[in-house]
């Protein structure tokens, strides 16, 4: 590696275990959020200004992580990953219930989700484990890591949150898939996990949630009802046409017929207002953030960084395909932001920690020979 | 790839497996970044104009736009029926800030009942908060000028105008104006079915009867539309479009209104009608029915107590009795069978019967009596007419068969509608030998005949129809269709309409015309004539005739006593008469019912009117070209706008 010899000559950025090019491509994202909070909330400084809280205060996050090294993040994943745990009983338990489901805890002068928490822990911990063995691990490892993973999904699926709890097990899941489980066993999954459908459907889904995928199946059969949303996004997408109505001017946003349109819709009124041309450009800046990733994951000197930075930049992928795919009528609809562009303080926060350890990764290389 | 070893790790190898495994991640991601823009490809090319026409479908609202409904005027462009605004007080929820609070200060200010303000909450709940609701309807100039001063102190309460109805001369032209009033289900489904539903989109009255019920298309004109766009709760956010609606046509009426308002005071508080035309064009001077009641109050919605007690009146005051009310002709039809008897030559000038106060048929033992107990002497057809001497028309009648005389007077008008512009009308009946059998399955008697002579009988007839009648007789055959509408105004000028005329009635000897206006002429100017006394002293010339109906039976060996029979039994008074005798510009119709002989009751009234006709009306050029343009105080009522919607720019802001 060519940049471990050139340490005089680090930039400020470098120095303060910034990636530049990561930094300029999320700073990008949160500029057409910003544009978009505006116009979708019906040109409502106050909402701008909170969401330019949350960004310093999820940048700064990113910022105090970068400095802390690749080996800390390892030594603490299991403590980390078990104090996540523990917080997940305790919803169960003592949780708030808020919107139908029992997510919050609230520790008197803040509420969160821990379920936010398990979005870092789980492929902290299934890095940490699987990083331990040469790779590829064996069956028996493989088999041990789904257990980590699926018990922190279950039981956020179980709140229910079924977007946060798709998020957390695909963070695993890609740590797995990419520290080189068979095809063979990744076929043999895929075939099980097949299988288990119909049981979810019939023993573990509740009835909005399955209210959710038959609306999806088809929107029409309830327009007024649970159809409403995704018949209205798609027709703000739709009447965006190549070039879009011009910012401020869609009118399923301006008018209000757009639920949920500075949050999980949001990319509904950015295609309404910027059409395909902008939708391209914003897949692009998402493109750039992923390949970036997977470039830094590359260059990671040991497999637990390898194994994190992956996971890290896939679930961030995950993210953006399961919004884009829920607001276009493409998957049934799961409360998942597009990540950086939604308003919103908690995701923010979480998506913006991982950046930061993505940059760690990026920039803290040891010297060690391998 | 063999691997048993925990210990040594192959660095270089466990690179190249992330490597790889890092491409088909980015093979995946790509393929599913591909998905998104082939999804979004599809929605914003392909279904581009299907989602576009579903966003505009979604925003933009058509609302339509009332056109103003013509206006009505009197042939001197005295105008009839005007659009007024009305106001009432409205409240928008959504711009008060303390409800109660302003609701407590305008009960203060206003004198709210509790009743508005039930009504106003029971609104309330029903509607959205930015819709404003009324509190009250029809507010009087000095409410408009109570809280106009103190407006300011009212955010969010306002005084909203919209045009409506009104008929300023009231009961004066109820029957033959007739007026408007809230489309009901009943209008509903005749506009579906006449295809003009969609023209009423926003239109709130429509004319209920008379002129305005029969001119309804004309008046009314063309919807408009708007086009806005609204948010999501039906908000107006702005105006995109507005095509304005075309307003109704202003129709000139032939009725001259100091006439009708002399007619409606000739009667006074007598139940009869006065229908007064114009020869020589069929139009309509006045018609006047009486009682009457004012229009107006069936505008906003007359109240149930109202209403009942003008359906429950013993006198019937919703009937139009010019055009509904069915009379026994009585002599007023003797004319007619005389020129038909002159015709056909069952009678000639020199025909003179002996008349000793009763008639008998051969081999029936039934009397038929002349009103003249003792009957008239030697009588000719002349003065059978002049005089009403009933034994003469007994027998005329039996000579000319009930076959001729029903034909003969259906060509003269009676037994079908005049056809004059008003649905309220009715046929009336000329009896016929088929209609006896239709009616009550037996066969014309003889003696059904006799009474015909005399108008009674089954015979009946509106008195529009007897004018009608007259009308034929003045003009020797020439038949006008009576006509309420005289033309439609257009910029201050009036474009008259077509005189409308039927085929005339044939005439073998013209000569028979003027033996029977001769007679008419007699009945007013020769000292027998029984309205001599009636029109005695005229500055002009007049003829006509006058009638007194049986509505009694008066039994075979009984007389007729007017101050025993009961009032409602009473004779109806009826006079026909035309003026001046030589070129006839007005003829009348009286009828007034329960009065009792037509000399003495109708035909003064009659003459009472003519002479205003001739002192009054005529002096001042009847029929002369309005121009309403130069001194109409009505004017600045009558003008033309266009119903403001409200515009309510400010868009919510997110939650």
């Amino acid at each position: 590696m060519a940049t471990k010899f050139n340490t005089a000559k680090t930039t400020f950025l470098e120095r303060l275990h910034i990636d530049g090019f990561l930094l300029f491509a999320l700073v990008c994202l949160m500029g057409v959020g910003l544009v978009t909070i505006y116009s979708s909330g019906g040109q409502d400084w106050d909402l701008v200004n909170r969401q330019l809280t949350r960004l310093g205060i999820a940048l700064l996050v990113m910022v105090v992580l970068a400095q802390i090294p690749p080996m800390a993040y390892r030594r603490l994943a299991i403590y980390f990953y078990g104090f996540g745990l523990l917080l997940l009983l305790a919803v169960l338990f003592f949780g708030v219930i808020g919107k139908g489901a029992q997510r919050w805890l609230d520790l008197g002068f803040i509420r969160f989700q821990p379920s936010e928490v398990m979005k870092l822990a789980v492929p902290l911990m299934i890095a940490w484990y699987i990083s331990q063995f040469n790779l590829p691990p064996r069956t028996r490892n493989i088999a041990i890591g789904f257990v980590l993973v699926f018990i922190p999904t279950i039981l956020i699926a179980k709140q229910p949150d079924l977007g946060t709890s798709l998020l957390v097990a695909s963070s695993g899941i890609f740590a797995l898939f990419l520290s080189g489980m068979t095809w063979r066993l990744i076929f043999v999954i895929t075939g099980m996990a097949g299988a288990f459908t119909p049981i979810m459907w019939f023993f573990l889904m509740k009835a909005y949630q399955k209210q959710r995928v038959l609306t999806f199946l088809n929107p029409e059969s309830d327009p007024l009802g649970s159809g409403y949303h995704i018949i209205q996004s798609k027709i703000a997408i739709g009447s965006g046409g190549v070039s879009g109505k011009g910012w401020l001017q869609g009118t399923q946003s301006q008018l209000e017929f757009l639920p949920e349109r500075h949050t999980d819709f949001i990319f509904a009124v950015f295609s309404e207002e910027f059409g395909l041309i902008g939708v391209v450009g914003l897949l692009f800046i998402y493109m750039c953030i992923i390949v970036r990733g997977m470039m830094i994951a590359n260059l990671a000197q040991d497999a637990f960084s390898k194994l994190l930075a992956g996971s890290i930049t896939l679930t961030f992928f995950v993210y953006v395909f399961v919004n884009m795919g829920m607001v276009s009528g493409l998957l049934p609809v799961v409360g998942v932001p597009l990540p950086l562009v939604s308003y919103g303080g908690t995701s923010m926060v979480t998506l913006l920690a991982g950046f930061g350890i993505l940059m760690s990764i990026s920039t803290q290389k040891r010297l060690m020979s391998r | 790839m063999p691997q048993k070893r925990q210990t040594i790790r192959d660095h270089t190898a466990e690179a190249n497996l992330f490597a790889r495994r890092t491409v088909v991640s980015i093979a995946f991601v790509s393929a599913l970044m591909l998905v998104i823009i082939a999804n979004l490809y599809t929605l914003q090319v392909s279904q581009y104009e299907d989602y576009q026409t579903r966003s505009n479908g979604n925003r933009i609202k058509v609302l339509p736009v009332a056109p103003n409904r013509g206006l009505i005027y009197d042939r001197n462009g005295i105008i009839l029926a005007e659009n007024r605004p009305v106001f009432s007080l409205e409240l928008t929820p959504e711009d008060v800030d303390d409800l109660d609070q302003t609701l407590e200060n305008l009960t203060d200010l206003m004198n709210l009942t509790e009743n508005e303000i039930a009504e106003f909450q029971k609104a309330r709940k029903r509607q959205r908060r930015f819709k404003p609701i009324s509190l009250r309807e029809q507010l009087s100039h000095d409410d408009v000028a109570l809280f106009s001063a103190k407006q300011h102190q009212f955010p969010g309460v306002s005084i909203e105008a919209r045009l409506s109805r009104y008929y300023p001369f009231k009961s004066a032209l109820t029957h033959m104006l007739g007026y408007v009033a809230r489309i009901n289900k009943k209008d509903l489904e005749k506009l579906e079915r006449n295809g003009q539903l969609a023209n009423y989109a926003a239109t709130h009255d429509i004319g209920k009867q008379g002129v305005e019920r029969f001119h309804e298309e004309t008046l009314h004109g063309e919807v408009g539309y708007q086009q806005v766009e609204v948010n999501n709760q039906g908000r107006i956010i702005r105006v995109l479009s507005f095509d304005p609606p075309i307003p109704g046509k202003d129709i000139v009426l032939n009725i001259d209104i100091n006439l009708q308002k002399k007619a409606q005071e000739v009667l006074a508080d007598r139940r009869g009608s006065v229908v007064i035309t114009e020869p020589s064009t069929g139009g309509v001077l006045a018609l006047y029915s009486s009682p009457s009641y004012d229009p107006n109050l069936f505008v906003h919605g007359i109240s149930q107590k109202e209403y009942s007690k003008l359906l429950d009146s013993k006198d019937s005051p919703l009937l139009n009795r010019a055009t509904q009310g069915r009379y026994p002709p009585a002599s007023t039809i003797k004319p007619h069978l005389a020129l038909l008897g002159l015709e056909v030559g069952e009678i000639d000038e020199d025909t003179t019967i002996k008349d000793r106060g009763t008639y008998r048929l051969p081999n029936v033992n039934h009397v038929w009596r002349d009103w003249k107990k003792w009957g008239h002497g030697d009588v000719d057809v002349t003065r059978s007419v002049e005089v009403s001497c009933d034994i003469f028309y007994y027998d005329l009648a039996f000579k000319l068969g009930i076959d001729r005389i029903s034909d003969s007077m259906q060509a003269f008008g009676f037994g079908k509608r005049t056809g004059i512009d008003l649905y309220e009308e009715s046929g009336a009946n000329m009896p016929s030998r088929g209609w006896k059998r239709a009616r009550f399955n037996e066969p014309w008697y003889i003696g059904d005949t006799i009474p015909v002579g005399i108008g009674q009988s089954f015979w009946n007839a509106t008195p529009l129809q007897i004018a009608q009648s007259l009308n034929f007789l003045l003009n020797k055959g020439k038949r006008h269709v009576p006509r309420l509408i005289r033309g439609y105004m257009v910029e201050g000028n009036v474009d008259m309409l077509p005189i409308e005329m039927l085929s005339p009635i044939p005439m073998v000897n013209e000569r028979n015309w003027d033996v029977i206006l001769d007679s008419l002429y007699g009945t007013v100017n020769r000292p027998h004539g029984t309205a001599h006394t009636a029109f005695k002293g005229t500055d002009y010339v007049s003829a006509g005739k006058t009638g007194t109906a049986q509505l009694f039976s008066v039994a075979q060996d009984e007389e007729y006593d007017e101050e025993n029979v009961e009032k409602r039994l009473r004779d109806n008074a009826m006079y026909v008469g035309y003026a001046p005798y030589n070129s006839p510009e007005i003829s009348i119709s009286v009828v007034i019912e329960n009065a009792g002989g037509g000399s003495s009751n109708a035909a003064p009234a009659a003459r009472e009117v003519m002479d205003y006709y001739f002192t009054e009306v005529k002096p001042k050029g009847i029929a002369a070209a309005p121009n309403v343009n130069n001194n109409d105080a009505n004017n600045a009522d009558t003008k033309r706008f266009v119903n403001p919607v409200t515009m309510e720019n400010e868009v919510s802001s997110g939650n």
